[in-house]
């Protein structure tokens, strides 16, 4: 491998230290407690929880394309599989991190996975997200090992089982939430799998076009066309999930107000929604990766990747945070007041700390894919043009 | 072969000693247990109790409502000082206007201690429990604080310590990073069994007036059970079929 560039080894400091202060920003809200956050006991789940579940979600999908090689035989993918499983392990591990700084106790780490309540379906994902983490470890040594090629196939199609019941789970820690009228769906677990599709692939783009720049390895434009084109159906069909998801709750009349809240009188949420989920996130994406003047335009790809990584931020922030805001209907035919904010919209206003975190942990998962690109035989020396 | 057996006395003679130490043991040693049982005495061992509260809206003012309110904070010792978005709050006062005919009405508004808890079925560690007895507590030493139980609860009963607390009470452990909520006065329960009056049913019960009452709702001969059954009460969300010990007349 060339190891040409200090700008790699620049990025990966500056990828450090931000980590580090997203560690500082979580150890400040740890040691003052979370009353330094935005957070309240109105809205509980904050930005960290957006940024873990964007990565949780993105780590899932970034597998695809290696799954698509060992389990679906598409030899097209196969030199970006080990970098598929890397960027997936690296993004669970930023996410994961996250989720445990924010909590009240992280110090009880050795309790959450001493303790458990198996009919918890947070439960289930510490268990789903473990066995994640072994699982690609084996895939990935079974890529990388010559002798155990054979090996790859069955591990890849367990991989890709597990990470199908992992966003199961993710997408379940809302849908299951029967109480509040913002998630309550069976839909979302399959939402979650197809916006993991979308984040991860959109990710990976970035991210392989970024480190062949950097070493300057040749990538031709039938790979890029390829992954364009899979971008392109993976951000349909989010969209395709979001319209069925507002169409199924518009239909009964116990939800027009939750409806009206996100699609019309949201304030900031429905301005996330129309401008920056659907119009940035999706539309936008979606023509520049199917307009026939730009097929070869890898600058294109590069602004409908970000777009589609932008409106996932504003789709997670919608249903996590906005998802809280709209009151819960205890007291249904009656206006609502009381000391503990019933009956009203919750405010938040994310904290530097909480930005620090979450970023932080996108950072460490940036980190992480990226020094194991510079150490380890992941990504091939160049993709040329192939004769298929 | 035939060996001779290690016991001179006949297996019934034997077997009647241990039963005659058995009972000179009981008449020693029971008092004791019985003495110190006394406090649970007045609930049946047989039958489980399942405590729960009813709380009659029609005759609750609110300065009833706001003593209910105080009561709970100096019994347990919470506050709610400067930032209130963040300050726990066992119980609250809620206003409610009918939207018809703009009547008005005020009640309490707690943890309902359900059959069905969801904050317990969510609960990674187990840390949210259901006691036999009905009550949902919250373990402090296994709480995490990942605050799903609070995601989960359909009536908001929750709270979540933001900050560092002093002074706080013998009979309420609390600590920072941990969910808290209403036990229904846990501690005077297992003292008193029955005959406990929850701190804020003691606030309005005044004068032989019962507009909070704490009882056995599967013992039939209770007075909440009795005043049930005579004039029903609301379970708040019935429509998720959680069954809550705390039930509201008037609504």
């Amino acid at each position: 491998m060339k190891t040409s560039s200090s700008g790699y080894w620049g990025i990966l400091i500056a990828l450090a230290l931000i980590a580090l202060i997203g560690v500082a920003g979580a150890h400040h809200m740890d040691v003052e407690g979370h009353h330094v956050s935005g957070m309240t006991n109105q809205i509980v789940w904050g930005l960290p929880h957006v940024f873990a579940i964007f990565l949780i979600v993105a780590a899932s999908g970034a597998l695809n394309i290696a799954s698509l090689a060992s389990v679906f035989g598409k030899q097209a993918y196969k030199p970006l599989a080990r970098f598929s499983a890397i960027l997936s392990l690296a993004l669970l591990v930023g996410g994961l991190a996250i989720l445990l700084l924010d909590l009240g106790r992280p110090d009880r780490l050795i309790v959450a996975m001493t303790y458990y309540n198996f009919k918890s379906i947070f439960a289930w994902n510490i268990i789903l997200y473990t066995g994640f983490i072994v699982i690609v470890l084996a895939y990935l040594w079974l890529m990388m090992e010559r002798r155990m090629h054979r090996w790859s196939k069955p591990a890849g199609l367990l991989a890709l089982i597990w990470r199908l019941v992992l966003t199961t789970g993710t997408g379940s820690i809302f849908g299951f939430l029967v109480a509040r009228e913002s998630y309550d769906s069976a839909l979302l677990a399959p939402m979650f799998i197809i916006m993991s599709f979308a984040f991860g692939l959109a990710l990976l783009i970035l991210l392989l076009m970024l480190s062949f720049n950097l070493d300057r390895r040749e990538l031709d434009a039938s790979h890029l066309l390829r992954l364009r084109k899979l971008l392109g159906i993976f951000t349909a069909s989010v969209f395709y999930f979001v319209v069925v998801f507002h169409l199924t709750k518009l239909y009964g009349t116990q939800n027009h107000e939750f409806e009206s809240f996100i699609l019309m009188d949201g304030g900031i949420y429905t301005f996330l929604f129309w401008c920056i989920q659907i119009g940035l996130g999706n539309l936008l994406p979606l023509a520049l990766i199917y307009a026939p003047a730009l097929q070869q335009s890898a600058k294109s790809l590069v602004i409908a990747c970000a777009l589609v990584i932008a409106g996932a931020f504003a789709q997670l922030y919608i249903i996590i945070v906005g998802g809280q805001a709209y009151p819960l209907n205890i007291f249904p035919g009656y206006i609502v007041e009381s000391s503990f904010y019933d009956g009203v919209v919750n405010s938040y206003v994310p904290s530097l700390w909480e930005f620090l975190l979450g970023f932080g942990g996108l950072t460490a998962a940036l980190l992480i894919a990226l020094l194991a690109l510079r150490v380890l035989p992941i990504m091939p020396t160049a993709l040329r043009a192939e004769s298929q | 072969m035939k060996t001779a057996p290690d016991n001179p006395l006949p297996q019934p003679a034997r077997r009647g000693f241990l039963k005659g130490a058995a009972a000179v043991a009981t008449t020693l040693v029971a008092p004791g247990i019985f003495l110190y049982r006394t406090g649970q005495a007045a609930t049946s061992l047989n039958r489980q109790a399942r405590w729960g509260l009813l709380i009659d809206t029609n005759t609750l003012s609110e300065a009833d409502v706001d003593a209910c309110v105080s009561a709970c904070r100096r019994e347990h010792g919470w506050q709610v000082e400067q930032d209130s978005e963040t300050d726990a709050q066992w119980v609250r006062k809620v206003k409610l206007t009918d939207q018809g005919s703009g009547h008005q009405k005020f009640l309490p508004m707690m943890c309902q201690h359900c059959e069905n808890p969801p904050c317990v079925d969510v609960c990674p560690t187990g840390a949210s429990f259901k006691r036999a007895d009905g009550i949902v507590l919250v373990d402090k030493h296994t709480c995490i604080g990942c605050r799903y139980c609070m995601m989960a609860c359909p009536y908001k009963a929750r709270s979540f310590i933001h900050e560092a607390l002093k002074d706080q009470l013998p009979v309420a452990p609390r600590g920072k990073g941990t969910v808290e909520s209403c036990t229904l006065c846990v501690h005077r329960i297992d003292r008193d069994g029955a005959n406990a009056v929850p701190a804020c049913a003691e606030a309005v019960n005044q004068g032989g007036r019962q507009a909070i009452l704490f009882g056995d709702l599967n013992d039939p001969q209770s007075e909440i059970s009795l005043r049930l059954q005579a004039l029903g009460g609301t379970r708040l969300r019935a429509d998720m079929g959680l069954n809550p010990g705390v039930r509201y007349q008037g609504l």
